[in-house]
């Protein structure tokens, strides 16, 4: 830890010392947002309000509204427990100062719900580098969260999240971008979920298998390295692609790779994107039927921890309906982000399905549909 | 994991490499595109994020449901999970 943190500060003033180029603070804008998932049992919906304005030249400021309206009969829920409605408020707050030619930023966040408390406080500088061709930022974060359980008014856990981030954009030619994202994560503290439960054979039971509760390591520490490619094709329209890995110390593999393409017309833009995640290796400590009670010092039967891949097909327009602008707004547009994902999984077996020996049961998979309406305003 | 482990392994090379560059950023570097060049870079279909509350929303809803976390450019908080 502290070699990572002397690593990052030897980088941050190297990055503060020298004579920077370019830099530019974000634009003015708003944006009003209406989200929609369902999928597997579950609705997720909510509003999400951004606001971002520029002061005094060198400052800009950000303020972000959050919510989720949770309705859950997962698969999770419904095997072991009841359904449940709940709702979860985010509010952030960020702050960007250009100074010369580099760029502070500080945010805080703080996510509340009735079981889960959290709240992130991340700090980052960018840095424009050889003549404007390439951007290097560094960040941190630091994420102080609450694990409560509903009914059980004593049971309150810490859990502590740092997060250390690189960046770098390039231009490499007059047509293509490149980016590089690589990102580590530390948690400590309370690491599970605390009401879902593992399986575990159990001949007493008329059904074959009984429950209980799950049991994560205390600690875990993840890599992820992405890399993104935007090309400008001849006839005004963009193509884009990305693949990011990812490990950890739980043994968790996982790839993602995006292909999408981008195409204005008139005042509109399309996009479509297709997405692919595989998760080829699961959590060490996952299984969906352990051979007995307290069978390992850890365990898990989470269906993100185990082998399986997903698919998520994109289409988005957007449509500039004030072209010209209108008094003191520049630009504005309405969008429509439609998902569709699909889900299979290789180790996690659906068990709504009964009268067959236990791990007998097909394997579980669903599929959601995620719709994104915004509007937005440039000022 | 292996990849990680070579690149931990050298993680203060490459690092200390990078703060080289960064410092020779402050040399005069001789831009290969240069700004009357970028008409198509600036144009919007080219930016990695072209809505971030959008983009903000979208990695929420993966790193809620997937294995993998982080080196998406979108800084998120919270759970929303259980």
């Amino acid at each position: 830890m502290i070699q990572r943190i002397g690593i990052l500060l030897v980088v941050a003033v190297a990055v503060l010392v020298r004579s920077a180029v370019g830099g530019v603070l974000p634009e003015d804008r708003v944006d009003v947002l209406l989200h929609s998932f369902d999928g597997g049992g579950v609705t997720i919906q909510g509003p999400s309000v951004l606001v971002r304005k520029q002061f005094a030249q060198k400052f800009s400021a950000s303020a972000n509204y959050y919510v989720d309206k949770v309705q859950s009969a997962s698969i999770d829920v419904i095997t072991t427990a009841s359904p449940y409605k709940e709702e979860r408020k985010q509010w952030s707050l960020g702050l960007d100062y250009l100074h010369d030619r580099w760029m502070l930023n500080v945010g805080i966040i703080d996510s509340e719900e009735p079981d889960y408390s959290a709240k992130t406080f991340s700090f980052g500088v960018s840095q424009d580098l050889f003549g404007d061709l390439t951007t290097v930022s560094l960040g941190y974060s630091l994420g102080k969260n609450e694990v409560m359980r509903r009914g059980d008014p004593t049971f309150k856990e810490p859990m502590d999240t740092q997060s250390y981030r690189l960046g770098l954009s390039q231009i490499l030619t007059k047509n293509l971008l490149a980016g590089f994202s690589y990102e580590t994560i530390t948690d400590e503290g309370f690491l599970n979920n605390p009401y879902r439960q593992v399986r575990y054979l159990d001949p007493s039971n008329p059904q074959g298998y009984s429950y209980e509760r799950e049991v994560y390591p205390r600690t875990r520490t993840s890599d992820a390295a992405a890399f993104r490619l935007r090309y400008y094709l001849p006839y005004r329209a963009a193509i884009y692609g990305e693949y990011r890995t990812f490990s950890d110390t739980w043994q968790i593999k996982g790839n993602t790779f995006e292909l999408g393409y981008t195409h204005p017309h008139g005042g509109w833009i399309f996009d479509g994107k297709l997405r692919f995640y595989d998760q080829p290796r699961g959590a060490s400590f996952y299984n969906d039927l352990f051979p007995y009670a307290n069978s390992q010092n850890f365990m898990a039967r989470h269906k993100e921890l185990s082998v399986f891949n997903s698919q998520d097909l994109r289409l988005e327009a957007s449509y500039d309906f004030l072209k010209g602008g209108w008094k003191f707004v520049e630009k504005g547009t309405v969008n429509v982000v439609y998902d569709h994902m699909l889900f299979n999984y290789d180790d996690f077996r659906d068990l709504r399905v009964t009268g067959v020996a236990p791990g007998a049961e097909p394997l579980y998979h669903f599929d959601a549909d995620v719709i994104q309406v915004f509007v937005s305003f440039w000022f | 994991m292996r990849t990680f482990a070579v690149l931990r392994a050298t993680s203060w090379r490459r690092l200390l490499l990078l703060a080289g560059l960064i410092a020779l950023g402050g040399c005069h570097v001789e831009p290969w595109v240069k700004p009357y060049e970028r008409a198509h870079l600036a144009d919007p279909i080219m930016e990695f994020d072209r809505n971030p509350v959008s983009s903000v929303y979208t990695d929420h809803v993966h790193e809620v449901r997937e294995g993998s976390r982080g080196a998406t450019g979108s800084a998120g908080g919270g759970c929303g999970c259980n």
